[in-house]
């Protein structure tokens, strides 16, 4: 095996960002639930400059709700399918005071 | 994978309000939130530089997407589809698709198999020193070269929308992108990535359709187009015979040979700032996908692109020409401008500043990696702790921001020279796929083949560059044309100077090959596959096959 190969591997088993990093479902979930709410709500108070300028399309209350449509999704997933946080590898009890 | 010098014209101003500064904030809050809580998780160097090989596919999946989706790639695709058309498709269906597909089902073994943390460590390991360092130093000069631009097209974005001083708007993106990747690392990068292909969206899909709407629907569009810029301007391969005239300035074959196999691969399969997101995979099988799962969202995104640069050769047709003050690259912010209300005008321009960021933040953390555990850990200060390279990588990451900054005041004052260096570096990628070809599939390939066939693939790039075509020696109607011939004699350079040195120079030994070549395999790689990676939907040959189909199929309603 190479140097490399071993290097690495004893690396991988020190690696701390499987146990410790958070789920990225909660920011995309939470800053498109939170946008999407603030867009929607735009779109409810709609002005007729803003209609005419946008084809009269109420743009922002689509996106909004498809933005408020994502963030749940992700929400829900998460909650649906937590992430699994893998068993600490069995070389990895002796350098937790480290 | 484009390289458009930027000049954006006076009078495209954004009526921004409160409520659009308010969704701006609250983005470049979250960005930073990221990077901090990532922390936490970074306690090697390899969690720092590849997140500790250990992230799921569909994140690596949208941030291998994310990291190509800079603005200057949304803004120069919006300005090819304006200038030469639907022709733009290429740059995606031909000149994407298939090296996404190749990278991961027939590369990925081997780079991920073999342990290594970048592509010029693969290169060590199959090759030898001179070609290691060589490519080690030229990408990381050519990532701060491109941080550097990105951060000065910004500034001039955001000056012409939002009216801030370049200056500010330069030392502000820095300063974010050093805060999140020096504290977080790759892990930080990659979260941001992925948020970044979700923001972006929301904001070029609204502009997508609003913009059809303007100019009555795609028949509408189409009709306009026609009449205005002939039947060739809305097909893929119209006007592309060999010896027939075309805007493009390319022919059927240089299109498939230069931009879709020699450019494309160069590119997709041996940029480090893309491969760097396959390798911090958690295994072998999500390493393979994460090229198949990003190749489908990269089928569709043209059509995001494309549209809104189409619409704008309607609503303004003089566009890019002398008539108008309007060059193609203002396209998107002309629609952003004309038909965006508060709010989503607000989603648009963060959409805009996280496409900056992306396009920055992946050769950041690329060129952290590359410096330390390349440059640095080989060459300079060798077997240290490992905590010593985890603390260098992130004073290394400070550096490289900084130096990027400097990069861009430089190209504030010197754009030209800028754009010059931009097509100079472009030619070292293109020998990088001849040199992994032939070194992963021919085992007698020498060791010392890979640097000869790196600087003959390069050298035969330029001088048919800069030489034969700019000193008018041959014929070819336009830049874009030359470029892709370009890439076809040094990719053939590269190929015939790396066989004729092989015939002279000894092999390296079979022993040391495991891994790094066509029908052998790394020790320890027999892994038994992870619980659900047998599912169908998660099987990479399908992925990958059923990707290759759809773009194919994509091509038919613009072929004929």
């Amino acid at each position: 095996m190479s140097d490399l190969h071993k290097e690495v591997s004893e690396l991988e088993g020190r690696s701390a960002t499987a146990a410790r990093l958070f789920d990225i479902r909660l920011i995309i979930g939470g800053l498109f639930t939170l946008y999407g709410v603030i867009v929607t709500v735009a779109g409810i108070f709609v002005s007729d400059a803003d209609m005419k300028k946008a084809e009269d399309v109420n743009i922002n209350l689509w996106t909004g709700l498809a933005m408020l449509a994502l963030g749940l999704f992700f929400l829900g997933w998460m909650k649906l399918r937590p992430t699994e946080i893998p068993p600490p590898p069995a070389a990895d009890s002796a350098d937790t005071e480290a | 994978m484009q390289s458009p010098t930027y000049h954006l014209a006076e009078g495209l101003r954004l009526p921004t309000n409160g409520l659009d500064y308010t969704i701006l904030a609250i983005y470049f809050i979250v960005v930073l939130g990221i990077g901090f809580a990532a922390r936490a998780s970074v306690k090697t160097s390899l969690d720092f530089f590849l997140s500790g090989r250990s992230l799921p596919a569909w994140v690596t999946g949208l941030a291998f997407v994310a990291a190509n989706l800079g603005a200057t790639e949304i803004l120069g695709m919006a300005a090819t589809g304006a200038q030469y058309g639907v022709a733009v498709v290429h740059w995606y269906w031909i000149g994407a698709i298939p090296a996404m597909v190749f990278l991961g089902l027939v590369m990925m073994p081997f780079y991920y198999g073999s342990k290594v943390r970048s592509v010029p460590e693969f290169l060590l390991q199959r090759f030898d020193k001179p070609a290691h360092l060589l490519s080690s130093v030229l990408f990381a000069f050519a990532a701060i070269l491109i941080a550097g631009v990105n951060l000065y097209a910004l500034s001039i974005v955001v000056e012409a929308l939002l009216g801030w001083p370049q200056w500010v708007s330069i030392v502000v993106a820095g300063f974010f992108v050093l805060a999140y990747i020096t504290v977080g690392g790759l892990s930080s990068a990659i979260y941001n990535e992925v948020l970044q292909f979700f923001v972006i969206l929301a904001a070029l899909i609204p502009l997508t359709v609003l913009g059809l709407k303007r100019v009555g629907g795609w028949d509408g569009l189409t009709d306009s187009l026609s009449a205005s810029k002939g039947d060739n301007f809305l097909s893929a391969w119209g006007g592309t015979g060999i010896g027939d005239a075309n805007p493009l300035g390319a022919n059927w074959l240089t299109i498939i040979l230069g931009l879709g196999f020699v450019l494309s691969f160069g590119y997709w399969t041996t940029n480090f700032a893309e491969v760097q997101r396959a390798l911090s995979a958690k295994n072998l099988s999500a390493a393979k996908r994460t090229p198949l799962i990003a190749a489908f969202p990269k089928i569709f995104i043209v059509f995001a692109v494309m549209i809104p640069g189409l619409v704008a050769a309607v609503i303004v047709p003089k566009i890019g020409t002398a008539g108008s003050d309007l060059t193609y690259n203002d396209a998107i912010p002309l629609l952003m401008q004309e038909l965006l209300p508060n709010g989503v005008l607000g989603i648009a321009v963060t959409g805009l500043m996280a496409a900056f960021m992306a396009g920055m933040a992946a050769n950041v953390s690329s060129f952290n990696t590359v410096f330390t555990t390349d440059i640095w850990q080989k060459y300079v200060a060798k077997d240290r702790e490992d905590t010593y390279y985890l603390r260098f990588g992130r004073l290394i990451t400070a550096i490289g921001v900084l130096a990027s900054i400097g990069t861009a005041f430089i190209a504030a004052s010197f754009s030209n020279i800028m754009s010059y260096l931009q097509t100079l570096f472009s030619f070292f990628n293109v020998p990088m796929f001849v040199v992994f070809i032939i070194g992963m599939f021919w085992k007698r390939a020498s060791m010392k083949s890979g640097v000869w066939g790196l600087v003959a693939g390069t050298t035969a790039a330029m001088v048919n560059y800069f030489w034969i075509y700019k000193q008018g020696v041959i014929d070819i109607p336009s830049d874009q044309g030359a470029n892709f011939v370009s890439a076809i004699v040094g990719f053939v350079a590269g190929a015939v100077v790396m066989v004729a040195v092989t015939l002279f120079t000894a092999p390296k030994p079979e022993s040391e090959l495991a891994g790094l070549v066509y029908g052998t395999t790394s020790p320890g790689m027999s892994e038994a596959p992870a619980e659900g990676d047998d599912a169908w939907y998660r099987r990479p040959a399908l992925l990958g096959w059923g990707a290759i189909v759809l773009a194919a199929a994509c091509y038919i309603p613009y072929s004929f």
